[in-house]
């Protein structure tokens, strides 16, 4: 057994958890409000983890450590190192924000991320169901403590209140989901229970049993109607940077979950969750879309938008076609990759300006406070009008891309049915545009209701710029990513 | 890099430039670079005109290389004679809506010139795309600096005009980037134009194919009864704005019909050849007739805009190759003839800040230079002969009475209604006794707004009288087009 362990594999996260401990006992001699101490060694460590990981993608190798228990290929490679860089990316955003509102008096916020972000590893990395669930465990518990962080604020306890009750809630649905495929396969490694399945001996009523409560597991992971009660709430509730926190580098996670159960470990069973997936995207598009123009507040706003665009997500992974032909497939699944991946992308730029302009004892929350933000910043609402126009997919700009990647997808899945539903598709995102719109309106067309300039420290700047400039770079030189999506999800069916 | 990359990118790096070095309390200079850049970039057509081959249907100046590999999307550029002329007329616009811009732009000047830079770079490249996703990039992106441009100095109700703009516009291109991928798919992965040309397609498919298309290109054009959208923009855009919509947007869609659905579904488009007929005489006779009640000034040069694009789709679809020369005339001649037409209302607007016809009467007497201008333009836009106005629809109701001699004389009746309209405008406002003291004061065109009319008025002028250079061109590829659109691809 010692010989399978290949410590190698876990290298990455045996560094975070070591260093997450020892800035947690370092962080005693961080001083000043701002934490500086801390907050450099973090993003050191971060940028040393995200570079690691992306040199590992690179070279495209696939590793199994600890008995097969966990997979290091290049799939995981590139999503740990995403998630590792939204992490940075929020804590930069967020750490003059947790400042402002009494949540940096330890160093729990950068202490509690990184445990988050350790989690999201395992996730991603998994290839065994215990290990899922333990970095979800991670990742979701972790979460709640973040949210809760500012713990004499009435809203942000009862948002963790909520998050944490309907999280446990959800994953117990995916544990139980899990035991009823290890009852029914007699194993807890994706592999094996793969295997189990396509023998077709397993009986189909109990994996599909199991099947039903690890979908609506995963559902509720991924923020998708009719599992998307929490989050408008969490994300209204919880502080903006804590938000950020849950609704970015999460769902590459949870989208690496989704591809590690759902197609490495039940592709046979494809037929019966693409279905179920169907019901869920078209659900999530409508209510999304249609919910989100009700809104007034910035951050159910988003909210309600990331079930929309988690809808489409979904239109990628379940327009994958099984007929033994991996190019089609990995089409399809790859373009959910760079759709999630574009999303957390934009969604990190869209909060950052939305802490930019959250000031001691002001939120920015509502859409009225982004009112003429051209007069006062052309740069801020030049990346927040990007970040919408991109979240409403109109080229040039990264988001476009994305849909066209689904949509491509769900089309070349050749059923006219699908047609239909890629007519579906668009129509509800036009009904996405007009909330994007409405913001670019507000902060373009609208007069300003206060004149005083909009501060921000050099870090802060720095990233924002360099993030709202990928939205559009990568809009108008997205071959990259799309080949790196491509090759991840071509390596991992491979394999 | 290509002339063709040079005409696409040189507004846009200016634009680019502007916004992001451009500051408010130096407009003076933002208003110097803008015209340098637009210059630059008309000059950089003009040697597209000195190397362009007449005689052939062939794409000229191609430029190919890989743009998304994963994709197969391809940075394919290219112009035919069907093309050619429209990258020298929005290189052109751009020179004449900066200059039309300068002293009234005095909030954001940065930003309105990056627009109009960024907004016509972007417009060349729809008109020289030859791959699908290349032009359906171009062809969405400009409603960005559209939607901005109207939302930011548009009139007191710019926040509808600028929604139903970007939403009206956005719902028919949706249905296109549908059915895109359905030809990407069904080309076996290849977003070449030419590609789908040569694409065979049941009957279903083509009709299918056809009117999303028609979602996007007949809303852009607009053909009744999806041209409600132009109205209500024009009244708000500002007047460089409007100038470009009119202008050169519109043609984005008539553009559109010639280089996707015609040659892609010739089958639908032989069949739904009728309907488009019809609508396009409705847009003529009809919309001609709702032109001619408008209180507005905008508002009824905007209607008069969807009568003449009537002109256009009306040449198309009568598949003679006069009638489709005569249509893409029409085409550059409404470029210039409803620019002016847009510009000369703003020359008013900025003195007396209405459009109401009834606020005005007897300008001739106090601005005698422009109110000839304004003769000149309205006459073009009644189709006297010897100005542009007058070949396309000349061309296009000569083809109409070849086809079919009702629908040709029904056709014609638009030039009286034209004619109506226009003049009667033309009364109300500029002739008779001075009617206010705001007319009283008016004050004639100034230097700026001298050479802004002029360049325009040479251009009608020019084109009316020798209009051989521009048919020319056009020709060959026209004939092109006619002969392919002719064979069936159902077998």
């Amino acid at each position: 057994m010692i010989d399978e362990i290949s410590w190698i594999t876990i290298f990455p996260e045996a560094v975070l958890l070591a260093m997450a401990c020892a800035i947690a006992l370092l962080d005693l001699r961080a001083q000043g409000p701002l934490r500086g101490y801390t907050y450099t060694l973090t993003l050191i460590t971060l940028a040393v983890v995200a570079l690691v990981e992306g040199f590992f993608a690179s070279t495209g190798l696939t590793l199994y450590g600890f008995g097969n228990m966990v997979v290091a290929d290049t799939m995981a490679g590139w999503l740990k190192c995403f998630a590792t860089l939204a992490v940075m990316v929020t804590l930069v955003y967020g750490r003059p924000y947790a400042a402002a509102r009494d949540m940096l008096r330890g160093g729990e916020l950068f202490t509690l991320s990184m445990f988050a972000l350790l989690g999201m590893f395992v996730m991603i990395s998994g290839n065994n169901f215990l290990i899922i669930y333990m970095g979800l465990e991670l990742l979701t518990l972790s979460s709640y403590a973040l949210v809760a962080l500012r713990r004499d604020n009435a809203q942000a306890v009862e948002a963790a209140m909520k998050y944490f009750v309907l999280g446990a809630m959800a994953s117990g649905f995916l544990l139980y989901g899990m035991s009823m495929l290890y009852g029914a396969t007699g194993s807890l490694d994706i592999n094996e229970v793969f295997s189990a399945i396509s023998t077709g001996h397993v009986r189909h009523q109990v994996l599909v049993f199991g099947l039903v409560f690890i979908v609506s597991g995963l559902a509720f992971k991924l923020g998708v109607v009719p599992f998307h009660m929490w989050i408008p709430d969490v994300y209204q509730g919880a502080p903006t940077a804590i938000t950020l926190m849950i609704g970015g580098a999460p769902k590459l996670a949870a989208f690496a979950v989704t591809m590690r159960l759902l197609v490495e470990g039940m592709l046979p069973l494809a037929i019966d969750w693409q279905q179920m997936l169907m019901l869920l995207s078209i659900a999530s598009l409508f209510i999304g879309n249609f919910a989100a123009i009700a809104q007034t507040n910035v951050k159910r706003m988003l909210a309600f938008s990331t079930i929309a665009q988690m809808g489409f997500v979904l239109i990628g992974i379940f327009s994958g076609v099984i007929d033994g032909n991996t190019i089609s497939t990995a089409n399809a699944y790859s373009s959910a990759m760079f759709y999630v991946v574009s999303y957390v992308l934009t969604t990190l730029a869209a909060f950052g300006v939305i802490m930019l302009l959250a000031r001691e004892g002001f939120e920015s929350e509502e859409i009225a406070d982004f009112a003429g933000l051209n007069q006062r910043s052309p740069l801020y609402a030049g990346v927040m009008a990007a970040c919408m126009f991109s979240m409403a997919g109109i080229p040039p700009l990264v988001g476009f891309y994305a849909k066209l990647s689904v949509l491509q997808a769900l089309i070349a899945s050749g059923q006219a049915m699908h047609i239909g539903l890629a007519v579906f598709a668009v129509l509800m995102s036009l009904v996405g545009a007009f909330y994007y719109l409405r913001l670019v309106k507000v902060m373009y067309f609208d007069a300003p209701i206060t004149a005083s300039e909009v501060v921000a420290g050099a870090d802060v700047r720095i990233v924002l710029a360099i993030n709202g400039a990928l939205v559009l770079l990568l809009g108008i030189f997205p071959a990259g990513l799309m080949a790196l999506s491509a090759q991840s999800v071509l390596q991992m069916l491979g394999t | 890099m290509g002339l063709l990359s040079l005409a696409i990118w040189t507004p846009i790096v200016f634009g680019v430039v502007l916004l992001a070095l451009g500051r408010d309390d130096q407009a003076s200079a933002v208003r110097w670079v803008a015209l340098i850049g637009a210059l630059a970039g008309f000059l950089v057509t003009l040697p597209l005109y000195s190397g362009f081959q007449l005689g052939t249907a062939e794409m000229q100046f191609v430029e190919n290389s890989m743009w998304i590999e994963r994709f197969n999307v391809n940075y394919h550029l290219g112009v035919d004679g069907i093309s050619f002329w429209f990258v020298l007329l929005t290189a052109f616009i751009n020179v004449v809506v900066v200059i039309a811009g300068w002293e009234v732009i005095t909030h954001k000047v940065s930003q309105y010139m990056a627009s109009f830079l960024i907004l016509s770079g972007l417009m060349i490249g729809v008109f020289c795309a030859l791959d699908g996703l290349l032009f359906y990039v171009f062809f969405e992106a400009t409603l960005i600096p559209m939607y901005l441009i109207i939302g930011i100095w548009g009139g007191p109700n710019k926040i509808y005009a600028a929604f139903k703009f970007f939403l009206y516009t956005l719902l028919g291109s949706l249905l296109t980037l549908v059915a895109l991928i359905y030809l990407y798919i069904s080309a076996n992965g290849s977003f070449d134009i030419a590609t789908w040309h040569a694409l065979p397609l049941d009957q279903t498919a083509q009709t299918a194919i056809f009117f999303a298309f028609f979602a996007a290109f007949a809303v852009k054009v607009p053909m009744w009864p999806v041209h409600t959208w132009l109205p209500d923009v024009h009244v708000e855009a500002p007047t460089g704005g409007s100038a470009v919509l009119a202008a050169i947007m519109l043609k984005l869609g008539a553009y559109g019909f010639l280089r996707f659905s015609l040659p892609i579904a010739p089958d639908a488009a032989h069949e739904w050849a009728s309907l488009m007929i019809t609508l396009s005489l409705i847009a003529v006779i009809y919309v001609g007739l709702v032109a001619m009640v408008q209180q507005d000034m905008k508002k009824l040069v905007a209607y008069s805009s969807v009568a003449h694009m009537g002109f256009v789709t009306l040449g198309f679809f009568i598949f003679n190759d006069l009638g489709m020369a005569g249509g893409i005339v029409q085409m550059i001649a409404h470029g210039f003839v409803s620019g002016a037409m847009f510009l000369s209302i703003g020359v008013l607007y900025d003195r007396v800040h209405s459009r109401e016809i009834a606020s005005y009467g007897g300008v001739v007497n106090t601005m005698p230079r422009f109110a000839a201008f304004a003769l000149f333009f309205a006459m073009a836009n009644c189709g006297l002969p010897g100005t542009a106005g007058f070949v396309g629809e000349w061309m296009v109701i000569l083809a109409a009475v070849k086809f079919n001699f009702w629908i040709g004389m029904a056709s014609a009746s638009a030039l009286i209604f034209g004619a109506a309209y226009t003049l009667w405008m033309f009364k109300r406002v500029y002739l008779g006794p001075v009617t206010n003291h705001h007319v009283q004061e008016l004050q004639d065109i100034n230097a700026r707004e001298f050479v802004m009319l002029a360049l325009l008025a040479v251009a009608v002028l020019y084109m009316g009288i020798n209009p051989k250079p521009f048919t020319d061109v056009m020709d060959a590829s026209v004939a092109g087009l006619l002969q392919h659109v002719a064979q069936s691809k159902l077998h």
